[in-house]
């Protein structure tokens, strides 16, 4: 039994079998029972505007979409994959070029069917964000979820509410 | 003037604007392409190993999706509306309406439905079959003004 923070084995398990993140170079930092916070290193491949080196928002899309979706994982008692319903983006300030950003993602409702996650990107301090994201992901039930990868993402940890490693 | 904006002035002048694209890392990244037919364009999203989000499907990630659309609708604007600079997204609501299929190309196009003088509302519709057949539409509002 892995008696390691089981949150942040299968977010980074998880993100890790995305090749998009991968090739982005996103890093699972911080995860817990109420959220995480993936990390994306500034790179010039990046960027949007070769004007000011701001990196793309489409950038920042992924890194939302990514850290919503490994929060939703994280929220449920068991592995669900859950396709992305919507998502809503405010663009609040340019980031910083050569900084690293992070975003930081919670699910604020699990519902029998609906998974409602809120998340913001900044630079360091999260009261000077750089975007906002709302987004909601639909349960299609664990039985639904492909067996090979569900084994890929949860690993041995022990994974449920029953058996919560906290601290 | 910084060598992308005089880029951009240059390709207002000539209306060709493959040296724009060009100059856009994101655009490079995921391998966003287009096609001009008269006033129209449509964007394309070549199949590529890369932008895979979901192996299992495999499916495009949502995320390169959404970026893909907004790198559309910017370049659409700049096409459209001669911008000075590139215009600066301000918000971005996206709706995923069917799986974003890996092995097929994407394609997507676009719709200025308001342009106030400092602001643009775009529409995008993104599809990889048939064109009814959106597998994402989404909705944006641009600063036109740096």
């Amino acid at each position: 039994m892995n008696k390691s923070n089981p949150y942040l084995g299968r977010a980074k398990r998880f993100v890790g079998l995305l090749r998009q993140c991968q090739v982005l170079g996103m890093v699972v930092i911080e995860a817990d029972a109420e959220g995480l916070t993936i990390e994306l290193p500034y790179s010039k491949h990046h960027v949007g505007n070769p004007s000011t080196g701001v990196i793309h928002g489409g950038i920042l899309t992924t890194l939302m979409d990514t850290a919503s979706g490994t929060m939703v994982i994280n929220a449920l008692p068991e592995f669900e994959l859950c396709p992305t319903l919507d998502l809503r983006v405010d663009y609040v300030r340019a980031a910083e070029p050569n900084q690293s950003i992070f975003a930081f993602a919670e699910a604020y409702r699990v519902s029998r069917n609906v998974v409602f996650t809120r998340c913001i990107v900044h630079q360091g301090d999260i009261e000077e964000p750089v975007a906002n994201c709302v987004a909601a992901f639909m349960r299609i039930g664990s039985h639904m979820s492909p067996p090979d990868f569900k084994a890929l993402v949860v690993g041995d940890d022990v994974f449920d509410e029953k058996n919560k490693v906290t601290g | 003037m910084n060598s992308f904006d005089q880029i951009l002035k240059q390709c207002h002048e000539t209306r060709e604007y493959r040296q724009v694209v060009d100059a856009i890392p994101y655009a490079k990244l995921i391998g966003l392409d287009y096609q001009r037919f008269g006033n129209d364009m449509i964007f394309k999203l070549p199949d590529n190993p890369d932008n895979i989000g979901n192996p299992i499907l495999p499916a495009v990630h949502g995320g390169v999706v959404g970026g893909f659309m907004e790198l559309s609708a910017a370049i659409h604007l700049v096409m459209m509306l001669d911008t000075p600079a590139m215009p600066k997204i301000v918000d971005f609501s996206l709706d995923y309406l069917r799986p974003v299929r890996g092995g097929k190309d994407t394609f997507a196009e676009c719709k200025v439905i308001r342009q106030g003088s400092r602001v643009a509302n775009v529409i995008i519709n993104a599809w990889q079959t048939k064109r009814e057949d959106s597998v994402a539409t989404a909705r944006a509002h641009f600063l036109l003004a740096p």
